[in-house]
C-alpha cells in the first residue's frame, strides 16, 4: 500500500473518470440543481455505478464487496469530485455501511449490507445538532421508559437526510454533552411514526435535511453496537468518512487548477498570453505547491485506512485541513484569474466555488480539525 | 521481502553493535564532523564512529565499492538511513562533496578524477567547498565573469567567488569558470576543479546577520590549474552544474533530516513557555492554532517526501513534486522559526546578553541564518518560476 497507485488502482481510476466524464458530467450536476429534483441525485447514474460494484468498493467481499479499499475508493472520489457528480456514495456507503460494517451485528450485517451493494438501499448519518460539526457535544436523547426506547430532538443539516431510506442517528443515552461515554447509533426508517423531515438546499445543489425527531419508538434490534459506547465507532466512521470527502475534495481542487491552468495558458490580454505574467505564474506555482502538499496528506490518510494505522485520527485531521485550506485558496484564486468571465454562472468555476464551502464545512472545518489535530497532539 | 527483512535486521544489529551511546544524541552543530585535511573530533565516540562508518564504506552508501563505497542499491541505503534515524544514530560525515560533489563527479568526472577524488571524499580525507555565486551573479548565475585562460597545459584563473560555504576551511573547490567570452551566457562556462592550497587563492570570511562567519569570499590571483581538473568537456560546464543541482536538492532534505530530530521539541518548547490550561491545552489559542498549522504543513511535506521516494521506486515520472519541496520545506522552515521566537516572547530576542540561555541563543541564531534557506541553492522566486514552467507549462 503506498501513496502511488498500482495497476489494478490505476486501471478503477481510469474506467471511473471514462465513466463519470461521460455519463455524469458537470451539465447533469447543472440539471439537478436548476430542476430542484427531489433526490438530488440521477438514479440512473446510481443504477449504472451499481452495475460497475461501486457500492461495494469498500465491502468485504463475503459481503458480495468489491474489495478495492481505502486507496480505491479514494480514486472514485476524486473523480467525483472533478466531475463535480452528485451521488449517494458518501452517505450510504462512506458513512452508513461502514457504521453496520464496524459496529452492526451479523444479523444486521446480512440483511443491510447486500441490499446497499445493489444500490436498492441508502443511509445518512444524522449527527450535527448545530450549525457546526461538533459530535461529542450531541445532546439528542435516546430515552427508555418502561422498557421501550424512544428518540426526541432535532439533528440539523443531516447530508442526503431527505432522501435516505435510513438514517443513521447519533444519539446520547446518558451522560451529557461533551463526554465520549452515553453515545449511541440507532438506525432508524425514514418512514418512521414522529419523524419530520425538512429538506434544505445547499448553494452547490446538494441537499441536505432538519429532521425533528418527536418521541420516534426504537427497538433493541435497531441498535448499531452497544448502547452507551458508539464513540469508538463513531470515530472510526467519522474519520474513514473525513479521509472520503478529503479526496473527493482533492479531485475537484485538482480540476479546478488545471482549468485555471488552461485558461492561463489560453487567454490574451495586451498581446500576450496573461500565463506569461510573472505575478500570475508565482501565483499558479505555489498554488500548485500547496496542491502537491495536501496530495500527499490525502493519499497517504487514504492508505492509512487501508493499513488500519494507530494514527489514522491524526491523519485524517491533517488530509481534511490542508485540502480544506487548499480548496478554499484555489477556488478563490481560480475566480481571480478568469477574471470577468469566472464571475458568470454560465462558467463552471463557480460551482466548484461553492462545491469547495460545502464541502469544508462537512465533518469539521479547518477550526475543527486544527483542535483535534492538537488535542491528540496533547497540546 | 524476506532478504529485505533480514538485510534491515543486520543493519540494526550492526548500528546497534558499533554506534556509540554519545554517538546517538540529537546532533548539535558544533559536534558534526566535517571532512578535510585538517579533520577534528570533539571526541574519542565521535572519532569511532566515523571510521566504523567509513571502513564499511557507509558514508557515502550508495556508491560503488571500487571507490570505497557501501554499494548498497537506493532501497538499502534507504533502509540505512531509516535504521539510523530510528536509532538515532549522528551522520557520520558531513561535506558537500559527499552530498553534492561525489554524486556528479560520478556521473561525469573520467575515469582518473573518480580515482582521485571519490575515495578521499568516501574517507572524509577531504572537504569541498562550491564555488558558483559571484558578487554580480546571483540568481543569475550565468552572467559569472570569474575567467579560466587556456595556457596549453594548464588555466590561469581569475576572478572572485561569493558563498563559498566555510571557505577558508574547505580543500578544493569545484568552480564555475568563463573559458570563452564570446560565446552567449551558458555556453562559455566550464565546469573546474581547484586546489584550495594553490597559491593565489584567498578565502576571506564574511559575517552573516547571525553573527557567524560561514561563508566566505574567495579570490583567485593567477591561480594555475592542471587541465585535467576539468570536469565535462571545455564550456559545457553548465550541464555538469545542472546535473549538480539535482543533487542539490538531496543535500537539502538531508540538512532538513539534520533538523527533523528537533521537530517535536517545538511542542514541548510551547509548553515549557506558554503553559497549559487546566483542560490541558496550551494557555494561548492563537499560538495553539498556529503551533497545529506548522506541523500540519511540515507533517504534509515530509509526506511528500516519502511519495516521492515511492514514485521513483516504483519508477513514476512526475517531475512536479519534486521540484516543490524545496519551496516547500525552506519557506515551512522560516515558518517555524518564526513561531518558536513568537512563543518565546521577549525571551526569543537575544544576542550576547546574558539574561538568555544557551538554546534560546541558539534559536535565535538559526532564526537569523535560516533566512538565507530561501535565497541560497536557487530563491525561492526563482523556484516558482521553475515550477510555473517546467511543472505547469506556463508559455515564457
Amino acid at each position: 500500500m503506498s501513496m502511488v497507485l498500482n495497476e489494478e488502482q490505476r486501471l478503477l481510476q481510469d474506467t471511473i473518470d471514462d465513466f463519470l466524464s461521460t455519463n455524469a458530467p458537470i451539465d447533469q450536476l447543472r440539471r439537478l440543481r436548476d430542476t430542484h429534483d427531489y433526490k438530488g441525485y440521477s438514479i440512473i447514474l446510481w443504477n449504472q455505478l451499481t452495475e460497475l460494484g461501486i457500492p461495494s468498493i469498500l465491502m468485504p467481499e463475503e459481503f458480495g464487496g468489491f474489495g478495492f479499499g481505502f486507496e480505491g475508493l479514494g480514486a472514485v472520489m476524486q473523480s467525483m469530485g472533478r466531475n463535480l457528480t452528485a451521488s449517494p456514495l458518501f452517505s450510504t456507503v462512506v458513512l452508513g455501511a461502514s457504521a453496520i460494517e464496524l459496529g452492526g451485528t451479523v444479523s444486521q450485517q446480512q440483511t443491510l449490507l447486500p441490499n446497499i451493494a445493489a444500490g436498492q438501499l441508502t443511509l445518512a448519518l444524522a449527527i450535527d445538532e448545530t450549525h457546526h460539526h461538533q459530535p461529542i457535544d450531541t445532546a439528542v436523547r435516546l430515552k427508555e421508559q418502561n422498557g421501550q426506547l424512544s428518540i426526541s430532538g432535532e439533528k440539523v443539516f443531516v447530508l442526503d437526510g431527505h432522501s435516505a431510506d435510513k438514517l443513521v442517528v447519533v444519539v446520547r443515552s446518558s451522560g451529557n454533552a461533551g463526554d465520549t461515554k452515553g453515545l449511541s447509533l440507532v438506525l432508524v426508517d425514514s418512514n418512521a411514526a414522529g419523524l419530520q423531515i425538512n429538506r434544505i438546499q445547499y448553494m452547490d445543489g446538494r441537499n441536505a435535511a432538519n429532521i425533528i425527531f418527536n418521541n420516534v419508538r426504537v427497538k433493541r434490534n435497531q441498535l448499531i453496537g452497544e448502547l452507551g459506547s458508539a464513540h469508538t465507532i463513531l470515530q472510526q466512521v467519522l474519520d474513514r468518512g473525513v479521509v472520503a470527502i478529503s479526496a473527493e475534495m482533492l479531485g475537484g481542487c485538482q480540476e479546478v487548477f488545471d482549468r485555471t491552468l488552461q485558461y492561463l495558458r489560453e487567454r490574451e490580454q495586451f498581446g500576450v498570453k496573461i500565463g506569461t505574467f510573472q505575478a500570475l505564474q508565482h501565483r499558479a506555482a505555489q498554488m500548485f505547491c500547496q496542491l502537491e502538499r495536501s496530495k500527499s496528506a490525502v493519499l497517504s490518510a487514504l492508505s492509512s485506512l487501508d493499513k488500519n494505522s494507530p494514527d489514522i485520527s491524526l491523519q485524517a485531521s491533517l488530509a481534511k485541513t490542508l485540502i480544506n485550506d487548499c480548496y478554499q485558496h484555489v477556488s478563490n484564486e481560480a475566480i481571480q484569474m478568469h477574471g470577468g468571465v469566472g464571475v458568470t454562472d454560465e462558467l463552471d468555476i463557480g460551482l466548484f466555488l461553492k462545491r469547495a464551502r460545502v464541502s469544508l464545512q462537512i465533518l469539521g472545518d479547518s477550526d475543527y480539525h486544527k483542535n483535534r489535530y492538537a488535542q491528540l497532539m496533547g497540546y | 521481502m524476506e532478504t529485505t527483512k533480514q538485510f534491515r535486521l543486520d543493519i540494526r544489529n550492526w548500528l546497534i553493535a558499533n554506534c556509540p551511546e554519545s554517538q546517538r544524541q540529537p546532533i548539535i552543530k558544533d559536534q558534526q564532523i566535517w571532512a578535510g585535511r585538517h579533520r577534528t573530533f570533539y571526541c574519542g565516540d565521535a572519532k569511532l564512529w566515523f571510521e566504523r562508518m567509513r571502513d564499511q564504506g557507509w558514508t557515502a552508501p550508495s556508491w560503488p565499492t571500487q571507490y570505497g563505497g557501501g554499494g548498497m542499491s537506493l532501497e538499502q541505503a534507504k533502509i540505512l538511513d531509516q535504521e539510523m534515524k530510528a536509532l538515532g544514530c549522528r551522520p557520520a560525515l558531513y561535506d558537500i562533496g559527499l552530498w553534492m560533489f561525489g554524486p556528479a563527479l560520478l556521473e561525469y568526472g573520467t575515469e582518473e578524477q573518480k580515482q582521485e577524488h571519490i575515495p578521499k571524499i568516501v574517507r572524509g580525507e577531504i572537504r569541498w567547498a562550491q564555488g558558483y555565486s559571484e558578487p554580480s551573479a546571483g540568481s543569475d548565475l550565468a552572467s559569472l565573469k570569474t575567467r579560466a585562460e587556456d595556457k596549453g597545459n594548464h588555466f590561469i584563473v581569475n576572478g572572485t567567488k561569493m558563498w563559498t560555504t566555510q571557505g577558508d576551511k574547505s580543500d578544493w573547490i569545484f568552480c564555475l569558470v568563463r573559458t570563452d567570452h564570446q560565446a552567449p551566457k551558458q555556453q562559455g562556462i566550464s565546469f573546474l576543479l581547484i586546489d584550495m592550497a594553490t597559491e593565489g587563492v584567498v578565502a576571506r570570511p564574511m559575517e552573516l546577520i547571525n553573527g557567524d562567519h560561514e561563508f566566505c569570499q574567495t579570490f583567485f590571483d593567477d591561480v594555475k590549474v592542471p587541465k585535467s581538473n576539468l570536469v565535462g568537456n571545455i564550456n559545457e560546464g553548465w550541464s555538469v552544474a545542472k546535473a549538480l543541482l539535482k543533487y542539490e536538492r538531496n543535500m537539502m532534505s538531508i540538512m532538513s533530516s539534520i533538523v527533523e530530530k528537533e521537530e517535536g521539541d517545538i511542542v514541548a518548547i510551547a509548553k515549557r513557555y506558554i503553559g497549559l490550561d487546566s483542560s490541558g491545552k496550551l494557555a494561548n489559542n492563537g499560538l495553539r492554532a498556529q503551533l497545529s498549522e506548522h506541523l500540519m504543513r511540515a507533517q504534509g511535506d515530509a509526506l511528500s517526501a516519502l511519495r516521492l521516494y515511492q514514485q521513483h521506486k516504483s519508477g513514476v515520472v512526475d517531475g512536479g513534486l519534486g521540484l516543490t519541496m524545496k519551496y516547500l520545506s525552506t519557506s515551512e522552515q522560516q515558518h517555524k522559526d518564526e513561531l518558536l521566537l513568537a512563543i518565546m516572547g521577549n525571551r526569543g530576542l537575544s544576542w550576547h546578553d546574558q539574561t538568555f540561555s544557551i538554546s534560546e541563543k541558539k534559536t535565535v541564531k538559526n532564526w537569523a541564518y535560516n533566512k538565507a534557506h530561501t535565497i541560497a541553492g536557487g530563491t525561492s522566486e526563482i523556484q516558482l518560476n521553475i515550477i510555473a514552467n517546467k511543472a505547469l507549462q506556463l508559455p515564457v
